[in-house]
């Protein structure tokens, strides 16, 4: 008879984010129960206020670091996690909030608040890996709930997840999607982003925005010029469609200000 | 007619309408039958219920990154080029279960997964087509043979035990009427006129006043679907008609894929400074092989579930373009942009003889349609074949 051993303990934690990452972890109801068989929830708040203490086998971290505090706090957290996974385009590249990094943030605080001088935040938003060792990114905004679920399953097997790092372009061809680049001349970003999500924006018409962040090896330069010179994408455009949910990962970010498609400031792109 | 048999080597005229009765006719026959069909805005390789599902009257413009479906000013049938897909998505699907483990107390169950061996048949094979289909199958033969050759004892985990042979599919090719400014395949030698390897093959014939089709009939079962049909005899000049459409849609191809000693011109220019070059606007986003109708790379993905008591092992499509393809231990073969294309065309054209016995270009074009940013294989060649600056 084999000894049981200890359930492992999963935390998941929350910096500068919307909560839509760890939302699908709840999402994955047909799952969660048999999850929870398998798996300790120790620490997360939006399921339960019954918080264990640690150390976590499993730490899930969603959302960017933004302020002072948050330096602090993940910190904290990689030293109460044995493996610490990033979820999402906040955890990994800053997210949308990384928008600032483009902008002087004094300027934004003094327009939006009535009294600038009760926020505390950092001039930039940036992603875990900035700051702790990072033992596994997981793309998108939001994840994919089926591959938050394998990165799960495969930690506790002790096997790689299978989370491809190949183009959306492989997506659309599995669910049988004409490319909408070439068939429609919409600007699509999915040759230079990470698949993951299943295509879904150019099944229904619309050009992929890159919400998994770049795939390696992005070309983005490249697909910018092709824009620019056949589907007729202004400069403005083209660094709209770069500057979104990972506007701050490269090589997203160099291309969104490069000449011909322009930052908004361009001394604060490096 | 005395016997089915004496229709095999003939040509006829059939009205317009036959596709219909063809389509209907291979259904009571147990076939599935598969051709083209509008899907969104573009052609695709769809299963046919009737010659209503066909895209009668759509045409289409190509060049290099770009497919535009235009309606004709007739009604043809068969007025448009090749679309993205091709026959390979039914001859060796994207994703296929290989075997499944299920957890029995303290011991695995292992199953072959069996695939449903369908009986399918494919309605306008264009040449070029045809050609793919043929290297896909000694492809699949080659492997097989040198799976069995050094593969004895971990047969039964392998992916070639649950793969089951299907039944040769029935084949309808169909004479291009026009080229679309992609094809090359007259420069290549697939195309556009059959020589042999379809059951049957149709020529639609569209004037002023008239509309009907010329019928082939190369085999045996091509015949006994065809006795079905109001078969009208052939005019001499029906078979000299088909000539003279092969010939014009190949003078209409202005690409053009002349390599003389391929494996030589490869191995020549493997340090060539146009490899940058087309690096340098290459996206590796994998489209050309996953549209290419000759590419069949794969890769096997081992997955579990939730409760660790059902794993399963899948095979679906991979591409010499994806890092992990040549992901080894201790990291990725390929991992530069430019040694991903250069293993791409090198292969394709150059070393695939010494594997296979041939090209494995057949120029229907695809690749250069289906890139996103309209990198031409057609025009690299003929950059590789000047001297490296």
């Amino acid at each position: 008879m084999t000894r049981r051993r200890a359930q492992k303990k999963l935390a998941v934690w929350k910096f500068a984010s919307c909560d839509g990452c760890q939302l699908s972890l709840l999402d994955c109801e047909d799952e969660l129960l048999h999850l929870a068989g398998r798996i300790q929830f120790a620490h997360f708040m939006e399921a339960s206020s019954a918080l264990l203490r640690g150390p976590y086998d499993l730490s899930i971290v969603e959302g960017s670091i933004t302020t002072p505090r948050d330096v602090e706090r993940i910190l904290e957290v990689r030293r109460r996690s044995k493996f610490l996974v990033t979820v999402g385009a906040c955890a990994t590249a800053g997210g949308i909030q990384a928008l600032r990094n483009f902008a002087d943030v004094k300027e934004f605080i003094s327009i939006v608040y009535a009294r600038p001088e009760y926020i505390e935040t950092l001039t930039q938003s940036t992603g875990i890996a900035n700051h702790v060792h990072v033992d596994y990114e997981l793309r998108g905004c939001p994840v994919n709930k089926r591959q938050l679920l394998e990165v799960i399953v495969a930690f506790l097997v002790g096997r790689r997840p299978n989370i491809p790092a190949e183009s959306v372009c492989v997506e659309c061809k599995e669910r049988r999607t004409t490319c909408i680049a070439v068939a429609q001349g919409v600007p699509c970003m999915g040759p230079v982003t990470q698949a993951g999500c299943g295509a879904i924006c150019p099944a229904y018409g619309r050009g992929c925005y890159g919400c998994f962040g770049p795939k390696e090896k992005a070309n983005v330069d490249a697909l910018v010029a092709d824009w620019r010179l056949n589907k007729s994408v202004s400069e403005d455009q083209a660094r709209r469609l770069l500057h979104t949910f990972n506007a701050w990962a490269e090589p997203f970010r160099s291309a969104g200000c490069s000449p011909g498609v322009g930052p908004i400031r361009k001394d604060l792109c490096d | 007619m005395s016997s089915v048999s004496d229709l095999v080597g003939r040509c006829f005229r059939v009205s317009s309408d036959v596709l219909g009765l063809l389509i209907r006719t291979l259904r009571d026959d147990g076939y599935i039958a598969i051709g083209p069909r509008k899907v969104g805005e573009s052609i695709q390789l769809e299963v046919l219920d009737s010659a209503e599902d066909l895209p009668r009257g759509w045409g289409d413009q190509q060049d290099a990154g770009t497919y535009r479906l235009v309606r004709r000013s007739d009604a043809a049938y068969f007025g448009f080029n090749l679309g993205a897909d091709s026959w390979k998505k039914w001859l060796d699907p994207n994703r296929k279960l290989l075997w499944r483990a299920k957890r029995e107390g303290e011991s695995w169950e292992v199953e072959q997964a069996h695939t449903q061996v369908r009986r399918m048949a494919f309605i306008g094979v264009r040449a070029c087509e045809l050609a793919a289909i043929k290297i896909q199958l000694r492809v699949r033969e080659v492997s097989r043979l040198q799976s069995n050759s050094t593969d004895t004892n971990s047969s039964a985990l392998s992916a070639e035990v649950s793969v089951e042979a299907p039944e040769e599919p029935f084949l309808v090719g169909l004479n291009c009427s026009q080229a679309a400014a992609t094809c090359f395949c007259a420069s290549v030698h697939t195309g556009p006129a059959f020589a042999s390897g379809c059951d049957l093959v149709l020529t639609e014939v569209l004037n002023d006043d008239d509309h009907y089709f010329l019928i082939q009939i190369l085999t045996k079962r091509g015949a006994r679907i065809s006795s079905q049909f109001e078969l009208q005899t052939s005019i001499a000049d029906d078979l000299a008609h088909i000539d003279r459409q092969v010939a014009q849609v190949s003078d209409s191809q202005s690409r053009q894929l002349n390599i003389s000693n391929p494996v030589d011109f490869f191995s020549r220019r493997l340090e060539h400074s146009h490899w940058d070059d087309v690096a340098a606007r290459c996206l590796s986003c994998a489209n050309c092989t996953l549209v290419c109708p000759t590419c069949f790379c794969s890769t096997v993905e081992d997955t579990s579930d939730v409760q660790n008591a059902v794993a399963e092992r899948w095979s679906r499509w991979d591409s010499c373009f994806n890092l992990d393809f040549s992901f080894i231990h201790g990291g990725s073969l390929r991992s530069s942009t430019r040694s991903r294309y250069r293993q791409w065309l090198t292969h394709k054209l150059g070393t695939w003889h010494e594997q296979f016995g041939s090209s494995g270009c057949v120029g229907c074009g695809r690749c250069i349609a289906w890139c996103p940013v309209g990198i031409d294989l057609t025009a690299e060649v003929k950059y590789l074949s000047q001297a490296t600056r």
